[in-house]
């Protein structure tokens, strides 16, 4: 079962594998837009980085989901596009946003047990090997 | 598949916006889009499997808008906008429509889109059609889509249309508006072509 297998898989890397905390690093707004049935959902959240050097934010774990992308969405010359992007950078003294119609966390095979109001627990993973957990409110289709 | 082409629509909206310049000024906050896009006319199923035509919803002011549900980000962020619009408009809600489209029918069986729409209430139909009935569809709006190649576990990714066609009760297309104009701004023209 592959959710079971991510939600060890997750636990081990939050109590085993010791990797620093980021540093400088914090999370705001943080949530997560649940779809019906097993259709991906989208994390948004704010980053803010107070530290000395610019991070970049390269990845993501849930036990909630399966597997979680970093994507970008656009809409130019009335076309509508998603694709996946490998790295978002958070500049020094910077804050990066993920918002609805730009960037956003694509989590794709959510637990069948998700239900809006409840909240999620994402480890964000960063280019300098640090981690970030972030709990997630989960929200509903529209977003409430 | 399609590969996505150029918006044919964007360059219509654009003359529309150079014959405006030299009338009176619009007295609609989206874009007025009457004479220049055809009636709505489609032949489509619903999340019962139902065959439905556009003539189902004569009565209804409709706002169409093509998406895929595999898209956790644009899509349900519109859909979530016009909802919140149709809501403004208290007991009159009742006289809208919003019809998704689904471009995406591999993926989006009748169940998904069932699952979906009740997700959003019940302003929302979910249809979608066999490709032959896509195409006919979204070549007469002038719209474009593409179904991008499969990775690995054999996902993908759909491109789309942004823009949201707004047909008045008799069918006839009205206005145009785009994923980000928003709420209040729909609802303002929603209201005028209910009363109108
Ligand atoms: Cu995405």
């Amino acid at each position: 079962m592959p959710g079971m297998r991510m939600t060890a898989a997750t636990l081990l890397l939050l109590v085993c594998c010791g990797a620093a905390a980021a540093a400088g690093l914090s999370a705001r707004h943080a949530w997560i837009r649940l779809l019906p049935g097993d259709l991906p959902a989208a994390g948004y959240l704010e980053l803010v980085n107070t530290g000395a050097d610019s991070v970049r934010l390269t990845g993501a774990q849930s036990p909630g989901f399966g597997t979680i992308e970093l994507h970008e969405s656009s809409e130019q010359s009335g076309v509508a596009r998603m694709r996946r992007v490998e790295r978002l950078a958070i500049p020094a003294g910077g804050t990066l946003v993920l918002e609805p119609r730009g960037y956003h966390l694509m989590l794709s095979g959510p637990s069948g047990d998700l239900q809006p109001g409840e909240r999620v627990p994402v480890t964000l993973e960063f280019s300098d090997g640090t981690r970030l957990p972030v709990s997630f409110l989960l929200r509903d289709a529209s977003g409430r | 598949m399609t590969r996505p082409r150029h918006n044919l629509w964007a360059v219509a909206v654009l003359l529309m916006l150079a014959a405006g310049c030299a009338r009176s000024p619009s007295p609609w906050g989206l874009h007025d889009i009457s004479g220049l896009m055809p009636p709505l006319v489609f032949t489509l199923h619903d999340g019962s499997g139902h065959i439905r035509h556009a003539y189902d919803f004569r009565g209804e002011v409709v706002l169409l808008y093509f998406g895929y549900t595999h898209c956790p980000d644009i899509c349900p962020t519109t859909l979530a906008s016009l909802v919140s619009a149709t809501r403004r408009l208290g007991a009159a809600a009742d006289r809208t429509r919003i019809l998704f489209v689904s471009v995406d029918p591999a993926r989006d069986s009748p169940a998904v889109l069932q699952r979906y729409q009740q997700a959003f209430g019940p302003r929302v139909t979910a249809l979608s059609g066999t490709p032959a009935q896509l195409r006919e569809l979204t070549r007469r709006y002038r719209v474009s889509y593409g179904l991008g190649k499969p990775d690995a576990d054999g996902r993908y990714e759909v491109s789309h249309s942004s823009a949201v066609f707004i047909f008045d009760r008799d069918g006839a297309a009205r206005l145009l508006a785009t994923g980000t104009d928003g709420a209040g701004k729909i609802a303002t023209d929603l209201k005028r072509l209910l009363d109108g």
